[in-house]
């Protein structure tokens, strides 16, 4: 070998040592996400497995960790869901179709609205919290009730909901629009008739996601959420306590069996956020579509 | 968008819709409610916070390093909670950058579409995960976990919470770098290529430098969470006001003590009720800051390939 091939081997070799290095690397990193992600999962399911049985789902918190369960902080968490389905879907989407189809991009205060809900969309939750402590549970007065709570719960999540929608609309070719424009239809037919029907997978999936989100969030219902502990089932405008709250509630107990209560609320969580992803991720690979 | 051009020919004049006007008029409504949430925020957080600064010093609160609103001998500084919030934010920015990209590179530049199909989704639900649950298993698992490889970790310490805040947010780093690296057009790299260079050297030295905006905006959003996540940061690294730069050590953040004391029966007007919104004040600040830097990186480097 003269000393040219032998100096371009080594190169060859370290070339390969290096790529190899750096694959392993990248695995390394999968292999954080996903083994915190399986260990997380595996950890909860065993803790809270002994405790979990028809009582949690159906009875009352209590201070006897033998008889506490979380039915009043499970129902309100579905009261919550359903405020924020109602109000932020619409708004969200009436947004989206605002931005997309209607603004002139080139006018201010429209450039003002697209920063602001991009800017929205990553203002900490607990922000949120204040402002629903100060403007709805003390200045309009309603107090800690579970209104509340589903208001300031639209308001984060409704910059998910309009990102996801815009992309959805964006996603809509032009050609279908100015088809319909060709045939004489007016704007607002153009986007009831044509644009939404077609964007509407994208659309449910991205409400989906941004609806688990808000069944999970917690920090705003520190603030906006019961103080005491709630023994009796939720109303729109009464007292409550979410679900994440109320784990967050078992997490704070020195009693080793709150912690597996914790836990078991913990599944129960978990087993709703993650059904509405996989409902979303369903949705998005079902009905995905080549233009 | 279509954008209809008015014929030059002098056609008879367009009769004024009022339906289409109106729905015109509601969407914009709706788009403007986003814009009223901002203003009720700033709003709710100033008004109140300008209260508490007639009662106690803006130069006491941003330089004095003794928090202790409630204590009889009240301080009002709120330097602790702010570097609490950059040392929890510090940690967790160390493991979800490297990390972050590492996925972020794999997932565009070596798995194949079929591969990433099936790890995008798993990398969806984590980013799911309620960050309640991710506190809850920081404080009763990596806690635990942490002193039995030998670290003498408090109980609530900022190690723990850090690692897992940082974890949670690989998915959002990597999201966002993989988008500005797909948007890197394939004609770079197969210049790259065709001058000889390997995988490693197109991933590291053409696709992660022409991303590179994007890169930094996902980093930017990122550390802008991490200052803004209280679940984690309350259950996991405690409520100790204190100026330490030691990860095994229990401090408290701007988020858990908003958290904490919104959460208590706080009397409305009392000085403790005002103390939430300066520190809430604060924290928008801080994070508005960081946001509009990042999306004004997005901006850049959409504008550059598109």
């Amino acid at each position: 070998m003269t000393s040219v091939e032998l100096q371009q081997e080594t190169t060859r070799r370290s070339r390969a040592w290096k790529n190899r290095l750096f694959l392993g690397v990248m695995l390394f990193s999968m292999f954080v996400a996903f083994g915190t992600l399986a260990v997380l999962l595996v950890d909860t399911i065993v803790t809270g497995w002994p405790a979990i049985s028809w009582q949690i789902l159906s009875s009352l918190p209590s201070s006897v960790p033998g008889e506490a369960g979380a039915r009043p902080a499970i129902l309100a968490t579905l009261y919550l869901g359903l405020i924020v389905l109602v109000l932020s879907v619409p708004i969200g989407v009436l947004t989206a179709i605002y931005l997309e189809e209607y603004a002139n991009r080139s006018r201010w205060w429209n450039k003002l609205i697209e920063v602001n809900i991009q800017n929205l969309a990553a203002v900490p939750s607990i922000v949120y919290g204040i402002l629903g402590l100060a403007f709805i549970v003390r200045g309009i007065g309603v107090g800690r009730v579970v209104f509340a709570g589903g208001l300031i719960l639209t308001l984060v999540v409704l910059p998910t909901v309009v990102v996801a929608s815009r992309e959805a609309i964006r996603s809509v070719p032009d050609s279908i629009r100015q088809g319909a424009f060709a045939l004489g239809a007016t704007k607002w037919q153009v986007v009831w008739r044509q644009v939404l029907p077609a964007a509407i997978p994208g659309m449910a999936t991205g409400s989906i996601l941004a609806l688990s989100r808000a069944v999970g969030e917690t920090a705003p219902l520190l603030m906006v959420g019961a103080v005491v502990y709630v023994p009796f089932n939720p109303t729109l405008f009464g007292q409550y306590t979410a679900l994440p709250v109320q784990i967050y509630n078992w997490t704070k107990q020195p009693d080793a069996e709150f912690q597996t209560l914790a836990a078991a609320g913990a599944i129960v969580l978990l087993v709703i956020v993650l059904s509405m992803n996989a409902v979303a991720i369903f949705l998005r690979n079902r009905y995905r579509r080549q233009w | 968008m279509v954008v209809i051009e008015q014929p030059a020919l002098a056609l008879p004049r367009k009769r004024i819709r009022w339906g289409e006007q109106l729905v015109h008029l509601l969407l914009f409504i709706a788009a403007a409610i986003s814009v009223l949430t901002t203003l009720g925020i700033v709003l709710s957080l100033l008004m109140p916070a300008i209260d508490f600064f007639r009662e106690v010093s803006p130069w006491e609160f941003f330089t004095g390093t003794t928090w202790a609103p409630l204590f009889l001998d009240a301080h009002f500084g709120v330097v602790p909670l702010v570097v609490g919030t950059f040392v929890i934010s510090f940690w967790s920015a160390l493991v979800a950058f490297p990390l972050g990209v590492g996925v972020a590179i794999y997932l565009s530049e070596y798995a194949r579409p079929r591969t990433s199909a099936v790890l995008k989704p798993v990398l969806e639900i984590l980013a799911a995960i309620p960050t309640v649950v991710l506190g809850y298993f920081a404080l009763t698992f990596v806690t635990p976990f942490l002193r039995d490889i030998g670290l003498s970790v408090e109980i609530f310490n900022v190690l723990s919470a850090s690692l897992v805040l940082g974890i949670m947010l690989i998915p959002t780093v990597a999201t966002l770098s993989e988008d500005a690296m797909a948007a890197v057009p394939r004609d770079l790299r197969d210049g790259g290529y065709a001058l000889g260079a390997d995988k490693l050297q197109v991933s590291t030295r053409i696709v992660v430098p022409a991303a590179i905006s994007g890169i930094i905006a996902a980093f930017v959003l990122a550390f802008s969470r991490a200052v803004g996540e209280t679940m984690i940061v309350l259950i996991a690294a405690g409520q100790l006001a204190q100026i330490t730069f030691d990860p095994r050590e229990t401090i408290e953040t701007m988020t858990a003590f908003i958290g904490a004391t919104g959460n208590g029966d706080v009397p409305t007007g009392s000085i403790e009720y005002k103390t939430i919104f300066a520190v809430g004040l604060t924290l928008f600040l801080i994070t508005l800051v960081m946001n509009l830097v990042s999306i004004r990186l997005v901006r850049k480097y959409r504008e550059i390939y598109e």
